[in-house]
């Protein structure tokens, strides 16, 4: 086990390593000119000169690169070419929002996925199963920013029950449950739905085991059948779901969190590619698919010890 | 008797289900409509004009307000919406289209290396790793910030966000098919790689290709859609439909149907390419479920 695990953190360190040199590369092969920015747009040619010498854009790529990982790992995610303030500080403001987005819209994608998921499975090729497959069908088709628009003219303007959007309250107060309620429904529609369509599957798999044919002959109840012998094992393949899943739900914020007017990290992203303020780009890509690999590297571990019959291979 | 094709054979299969021929019509409806577009409407999608602004369409017929040459309506700018959904249409399915195809080429070639060249198998599938670590519309978005705002850039973004998936899918299935006995006896009878390859595994490897293909053009549709939404995509003021969206916000209050409409476009293109891949697998290649 403890090998499987070390295995697995020197796996996210390559990884980490390959993701800030495509983050990188991006940049310096792209066509634009961060000295550009950062000088202003009446810069003359000797500014931008002066400060491409400054940003150390002169040096070979292999020695800002180096650089570049240097300051990572001391915590420094450069400045923002716009406001001259650490990347790292902006961030840090903008973070909790969209964690707290994202998580809350694992906690609907679960309660609304799971369960349907599995009640498809028990009443396999009844109306009820077609009814559900269908919807999540329809749930993975929908665009996140068309439901939340949708919910936002319903439930918030013609009915008043939500605020129209911000956000600066975490989930578990009231006021904070009001304002994360409706974006996280809108974003975590799809994830639900993927979770109906796999648990669904994985559930059906598992109620064909022998064990539970087991436990039927013994003349247990179907509930009991369902809910304590199969749940567990139908829950694998949703836990490796979940970690794939709450990628989406990071990237999908980004979305989410300029319908509904959020200030986290997305709607940092968005304008930072407006302003084209790439460093800040840079940084902010790398702390979204730093928190996703994370999310992965924690689900694999929780994955040995829900499952003992994976091999530490 | 003459022998049916395996095509037809399928193509039957799949009428044989009503939902998927549902869809596959809707669709076939769909690019009629969008390919000869000028035939279907008279206004230009980009002609303002400030004396028709925020026309209902048909819905509210009775109202003063309505004007029947405008029969879904006029938009912020007196703009006819019917109009911008067909070409807006034009630019969601051909970006969706030339992505996957893109993706799909480059994607099969590096799955096909990757399963067929043990050597290769490790860097190429370790890159693809790495780019996967870039969660949903991320790495679009990192490649247009980087090369800027164009519909070109958009839809290399949507092709290189694509090729990853694609190379893991081909690729176990193209080590599936190197198992296969018979690509071991036109490897002893000499046949080269290059040959192998292009005549027994991509032929084989066809109907996982199709139906990978058919899914991710509703996720490519539904990328570009939201590119646009967030301004990096198609460039305005040309019109598609994430960008309708997006420009109706300030407005969706009074007129939610600047919202509504181009949303069921998107909602019935991206479902009915979702349900004929679904159908599709099953006919073609079941052991793709999840």
């Amino acid at each position: 086990m403890r090998r499987y695990i070390r295995k697995r953190i020197i796996m996210m360190i390559l990884l980490l390593i390959g993701m800030t040199f495509i983050v990188f590369a991006s940049l310096y092969f792209a066509p634009g000119d961060p000295a550009e920015i950062a000088a202003g747009p009446s810069a003359s040619e000797a500014e931008i000169a002066q400060m491409r010498e400054y940003l150390g854009l002169n040096r070979p790529f292999f020695v800002q690169y180096g650089t570049y990982l240097w300051n990572l790992l001391h915590g420094d995610l450069g400045t923002s070419l716009i406001t001259r303030q650490p990347i790292l500080d902006e961030l840090a403001v903008r973070l909790p929002n969209t964690l707290n987005l994202a998580v809350f819209s694992m906690i609907i994608a679960c309660l609304i996925g799971i369960p349907s998921g599995i009640f498809a499975a028990i009443h396999k090729d009844t109306w009820i199963d077609n009814t559900l497959t269908t919807l999540s069908l329809g749930g993975i088709s929908i665009p996140n920013f068309f439901l939340g628009s949708i919910l936002i003219i319903s439930f918030c303007v013609n009915l008043g029950w939500f605020p129209t959007g911000g956000m600066d309250q975490p989930f578990w107060t009231w006021t904070g449950l009001k304002q994360v309620f409706l974006p996280a429904l809108s974003l975590g529609m799809q994830v639900a739905a993927s979770f109906t369509r796999i648990g669904r599957s994985a559930m059906l798999d598992v109620l064909q085991s022998d064990y539970i044919r087991t436990a039927r002959s013994k003349g247990l109840k179907k509930n009991k059948i369902v809910w304590v012998h199969a749940f567990r094992n139908a829950m694998i393949p949703l836990i490796t779901q979940m970690g794939t899943s709450f990628g989406g739900l990071l990237g999908g914020a980004i979305v989410t969190e300029q319908v509904f007017a959020i200030n986290g990290i997305g709607t940092y992203l968005i304008n930072a590619i407006s302003q084209r303020n790439y460093y800040a780009v840079q940084s902010t890509v790398l702390v979204i698919a730093f928190l996703f690999v994370l999310v992965n590297l924690i689900v694999d571990i929780l994955y040995v010890v829900i499952d003992p019959r994976i091999k530490y291979e | 008797m003459k022998r049916e094709s395996q095509f037809r054979i399928n193509f039957r299969k799949l009428l044989q289900n009503k939902l998927a021929t549902v869809c596959f019509f809707v669709l076939i409806l769909e690019l009629i409509l969008v390919i000869f577009a000028p035939l279907f409407t008279k206004w230009d999608p980009n002609a303002t004009d400030l004396l028709s602004r925020l026309c209902p369409g048909f819905w509210a017929s009775g109202s003063d307000k309505f004007k029947p040459e405008h029969w879904l309506g006029t938009d912020e700018l007196g703009r006819d919406i019917w109009a911008r959904l067909l070409y807006g249409g034009r630019i969601s399915l051909e970006v969706g289209f030339i992505a996957t195809i893109i993706g799909l080429v480059f994607g099969t070639l590096f799955g096909m290396l990757a399963g067929f060249y043990k050597k290769l198998d490790n860097i190429i599938m370790r890159i693809m790793d790495v780019l996967f670590t870039f969660p949903g519309i991320l790495l679009a978005l990192l490649i247009v910030a980087m090369l800027g705002v164009s519909t070109l850039n958009a839809t290399i973004a949507i092709s290189i966000w694509a090729i990853p998936s694609f190379a893991r899918m081909i690729r176990s299935r193209v080590l599936q098919i190197k198992q296969e006995e018979y690509i071991t006896a036109i490897q002893s009878l000499g046949a080269k790689d290059w040959w192998i390859m292009t005549r027994h595994i991509l032929v084989n490897a066809m109907p996982t290709i199709i139906v990978i293909a058919t899914m991710r053009i509703a996720n490519a549709i539904l990328s570009i859609a939201t590119l646009s939404y967030l301004g990096v995509g198609v460039p305005v003021p040309q019109a598609e439909w994430g960008g309708m969206i997006a420009s109706a916000k300030t407005q969706m209050y009074q007129a939610p149907y600047l919202i509504i409409v181009p949303g069921v476009a998107i909602i019935i293109t991206v479902i009915c390419f979702n349900i004929l891949g679904d159908k599709l697998r099953d006919i073609l290649d079941p052991s793709l479920k999840d």
